[in-house]
């Protein structure tokens, strides 16, 4: 079952401080993948301006880095930074790496008159392009995320070695917040695109366990037309298009995930203050119950950082920190790793009813309960 | 050789052993109590005294002479209207295991002869195929074998329940919601649905013995069964309780005990489950309902508003001027006013090449709650054999494709499209159902497979039995005899309803826990099934596994 961790702090930190709490969850993983994913980037070498949309991904040969290249100036997109990672090859298995890439970006003037959601709609098209133009070109391009103040990082091997071949702990890349997930693979095939985090449009979410209702539901999203819901080369990025959907598509605020993930029971709708409206919300997005066993943590654009579990809680995940810095980790010792100085008796695990948040200012955490009343005018 | 005058030999003679079925009575064991002749449905057999001559020759005397004895059996009538059935009641009832039907395994004549009088041969039943069906083949592959384990059946909790009702696209549910608009009504209910089996085709103890067990499943045993009532109307005690609320009434052609159901609106203490609107049935596709004069009891045809003893044959289609989809669509809109928005209505048809255009007619019609698909296994009471075995077309590749359509629009859970025919047909009712689930129906109906397991019905593909029809139904099930069904005890059906779903429930669980499914019913999760068939793998969008 793959390892999760996550580290929110008010101080930006080495990413190479999460891959060695991946380290202490080691028996979980089997080198099939690690993802990273940063937010509230801190780059040594660069004053970076968090405006700029950072394109994340591995070019697997010189062409298409050439074809990267070309493909973004005439886009219209200007290179600010180019992040050059110190490798060390011999420590990655693959041997197609011609390049990792984080690249910060001027965006075109032509979007500055545009909306809001014109401009993260061509930032998605511009990465599904790019991810297009390499699997067009038999995978030479592999490109994860294309999104202001968001860094990438994803390689298939074993999640400390990956830290060490791209020398993350030179403190020249650090940030405010930071996910990783060291995967097991289970039966959808060893592959870039299947490590978490799945990104979407700002929205990040990692997962364990294994998403058993997998094909309805992307079967559901697939009918959606929307281009970013596409991939799913990993069960699990179901739960990212979802939280996306219920944001950005329904605009509904976060407690809705989980009511849409995981509805209450009908008994349990309908002693709930806000039952009826509930029970439609279950009818409605029916297709999109997730039938676990997962514990998914997810980041948003303003630094929150949330964890639920399934309706099973059949997986762990425990949450534990102190103001100003938090960690959700899939395993207690994971929290130690990352945490060390903290108060334990103060973590929590979360049951099948709960949301956890850490907001962006990291003081406390916050637990909704699915019994709570749900904070929605409609609902009323 | 004798001339053929001297033997009455006709066309259409037969001999014993040229029926479906022949008898065998062992004369040693019979004490000629009579209860096998008095129970035949078919008066199939009777009690025959026969004269043994036994030639005496006393060669000393130089005598001849005969000596005669007399003896007692049970003998078949060799004639098309008393042909043994093989309904195996003459078995049951004997004292002594003296007599029973054997199957003929010859070819029987009888094929031949089944159009008496100018009539083709009428029955009640399904497809006299026998064998396992397509979906008795259907495997659940994807057990859940890395990373999480198998789900606990026995303890774990799951959820089996299924919508029935339209429900909208979550950002129309929202905008409603915001603005106060109409939200079409649901029923969370449980997949397998008992089908429409009308008052006047069921007896008035099985239809007892149903709502009871129907209620019980309900009320007491936490599972929400619904069952439909078929074409026949709905007794007026039923339509005023509150048990109407688990209830699917049926509108059909021939519009029979719907007066009695529109005036009983006013006095209902809830709304029913839905109502059916019956277009088509996989039995007998294009045929109208049938009850046949036999079963038009006065009883029956006071619920029905007719006359008594009248064959009732259902037009084909509703009363309609210029085309089906603009009647449904009315039909639809009608029934959705009459119970005040607040009850799903949806059309049932027979499954068809057709049935995705039908679909897709339903997908813009915002009152249309579902589809329910009757394949060309379904069971009837009534119809032509040739309507039974030859006509229709069969339910797996027939609702798959409509999901996939579906899918295609993004609207899968909008509409639920339920399946029937031939759910159960070799007893794997809960295999059968949730196969077809996987394949994308929300729910299925049952209705032969529940005369069978509850009331012990004795149809079968052999055509064993098989005469629904004719209202003489041996176990009092479908027969509007009092005699007759005065035998089908309905406390006794009500009690194997509670066990049939029990048990079906487990089942279920059964079939989700291996696959790692517990929290909604696996509804078009078609990466868990596989069968050995590359072809029906192939139709079907499935695994060819071998």
């Amino acid at each position: 079952m793959c390892r999760l961790a996550l580290k929110t702090a008010s101080e930006a930190f080495s990413p190479y401080e999460v891959l060695q709490a991946m380290e202490a969850m080691q028996e979980g993983y089997d080198g099939s993948g690690l993802g990273l994913l940063l937010r509230g980037l801190d780059f040594e070498d660069f004053k970076y301006n968090s405006k700029f949309p950072i394109l994340s991904g591995i070019a697997h040969s010189e062409e298409s880095w050439h074809r990267l290249n070309s493909f973004m100036e005439n886009r219209g997109f200007e290179l600010k930074y180019d992040h050059e990672f110190e490798t060390r090859p011999e420590l990655i298995e693959a041997t197609d790496r011609y390049r990792y890439f984080l690249r910060a970006y001027k965006m075109p003037a032509s979007l500055s008159d545009k909306t809001k959601d014109e401009i993260e709609n061509e930032l998605m098209l511009t990465r599904l392009a790019l991810r297009k133009d390499g699997e067009d070109h038999g995978n030479d391009l592999t490109v994860f995320s294309f999104w202001p103040d968001v860094a990438t990082i994803k390689e298939v091997g074993w999640p400390l070695d990956i830290g060490n071949a791209l020398n993350l702990s030179d403190n020249r890349i650090k940030s405010r917040v930071c996910m990783a997930q060291g995967r097991q693979n289970t039966n959808y095939g060893i592959n870039l695109y299947a490590c978490h985090p799945f990104f979407i449009q700002g929205i990040a979410t990692m997962t364990n366990g294994e998403n058993t209702a997998f094909v309805p539901i992307r079967d559901w999203l697939l009918g959606k037309h929307f281009p970013g819901y596409t991939g799913y080369q990993s069960d699990s990025e179901t739960f990212t298009h979802i939280l996306h959907y219920t944001l950005k598509k329904l605009k509904l605020p976060l407690q809705a995930y989980k009511h849409i993930i995981t509805p209450l029971r009908g008994d349990e709708l309908i002693n709930h203050p806000q039952g009826k409206f509930l029970t439609g919300l279950r009818d409605s997005c029916r297709r999109l119950i997730i039938d676990g066993p997962n514990a998914v943590i997810a980041t948003l654009p303003d630094e929150s950082c949330m964890l639920v579990m399934d309706q099973k809680k059949l997986r762990p995940a425990t949450v534990g920190g102190r103001p100003g810095a938090w960690a959700f980790a899939s395993e207690m010792c994971g929290v130690d790793a990352m945490i060390p100085d903290r108060d334990p008796s103060l973590d929590f695990q979360p049951m099948r009813e709960h949301t956890i948040i850490v907001p962006p200012e990291r003081k406390e955490l916050t637990i909704w309960s699915q019994h709570d009343p749900y904070p929605l005018d409609q609902a009323a | 050789m004798v001339s053929a005058r001297s033997v009455s030999v006709g066309p259409g003679s037969l001999s014993y052993t040229d029926l479906p079925w022949i008898i065998q009575h062992r004369e040693d064991r019979c004490t000629l109590c009579g209860h096998c002749t008095a129970v035949c449905p078919k008066e199939a057999i009777y009690l025959a005294y026969r004269r043994q001559r036994m030639p005496k020759l006393d060669v000393l005397k130089k005598k001849r002479g005969n000596e005669y004895r007399t003896f007692v059996g049970i003998r078949q009538k060799p004639n098309m209207a008393n042909a043994c059935i093989g309904c195996s009641m003459c078995a049951m009832v004997c004292p002594n295991e003296a007599i029973v039907p054997v199957p003929n395994t010859n070819e029987h004549r009888t094929l031949f002869f089944n159009n008496q009088k100018g009539e083709p041969m009428k029955r009640g039943g399904r497809r006299n195929k026998v064998g396992p069906t397509l979906l008795d083949r259907i495997m659940f592959n994807r057990i859940s074998m890395l990373t999480d384990p198998a789900l606990d059946a026995g303890r774990h909790e799951f959820n089996v329940t299924t919508t029935l009702g339209r429900t909208l696209d979550p950002e129309e549910f929202l905008k409603r919601t915001r603005e106060g608009g109409w939200i079409p009504p649901t029923r969370e209910i449980f997949p397998f649905v008992i089908g429409s089996m009308s008052f006047g085709a069921l007896s008035p103890n099985m239809w007892l013995g149903l709502l009871q067990g129907v209620a019980y499943c309900n009320e007491v045993l936490g599972i929400p069964v619904v069952m439909c009532t078929g074409e026949g109307g709905c007794p007026p005690w039923v339509l005023k309780s509150p048990y109407l609320k688990y209830i699917v009434l049926q509108i059909a052609s021939g519009y029979f005990g719907w007066d009695e159901i529109i005036r009983a609106i006013p006095d209902m203490q809830c709304d029913p489950a839905a109502i059916e609107i019956k277009y088509g049935q996989g039995a007998k596709p294009g045929d109208g309902g049938l009850l046949m004069w036999f079963k038009v009891s006065k009883l029956i045809a006071r619920l029905r508003g007719v006359p008594e003893g009248v064959d009732l044959p259902s037009p084909p289609v509703h009363q309609t001027l210029y085309s089906i989809e603009e009647s449904v669509m009315k039909m639809i809109q009608t029934l959705s006013t009459a119970f005040g928005h607040k009850v799903p209505i949806y059309p049932k048809i027979s499954a068809s090449t057709s049935a995705k255009s039908v679909l897709n007619n339903l997908v813009r019609n915002p009152y249309a709650g579902g589809l329910l698909i009757d394949g060309i296994d379904g069971g009837t009471g009534a119809a032509y054999n040739v309507s039974m075995d030859a006509t229709g077309h069969p339910i797996a590749s027939n609702v798959r494709e409509c999901y996939l359509d579906l899918v295609a629009q993004g609207k899968q859970n909008e509409i639920p499209i339920f399946a029937a025919g031939g759910i159960g047909k070799n007893g794997n009712v809960t295999q059968n159902g949730m196969a077809l689930i996987m394949l994308g129906a929300s729910g299925v109906h049952i209705g032969k497979y529940i005369m069978q397991s509850v009331a012990g019905c004795l149809g079968n593909e052999k055509n064993r039995c098989n005469v629904c029809n004719v209202g003489i139904c041996p176990k009092g099930i479908t027969s509007q005899n009092p005699k007759l069904y005065r035998r089908l005890d309905p406390d006794l059906v009500a009690e194997r309803v509670g066990e049939v779903f029990m048990s079906i429930r487990t089942e279920m669980k059964k079939i989700m826990a291996p696959l790692g499914r517990s929290q909604s019913l696996p509804v078009g999760m078609s990466d868990a099934l596989g069968i050995g068939d590359k072809d029906a793998a192939d139709r079907l969008n499935i695994k060819y596994v071998c």
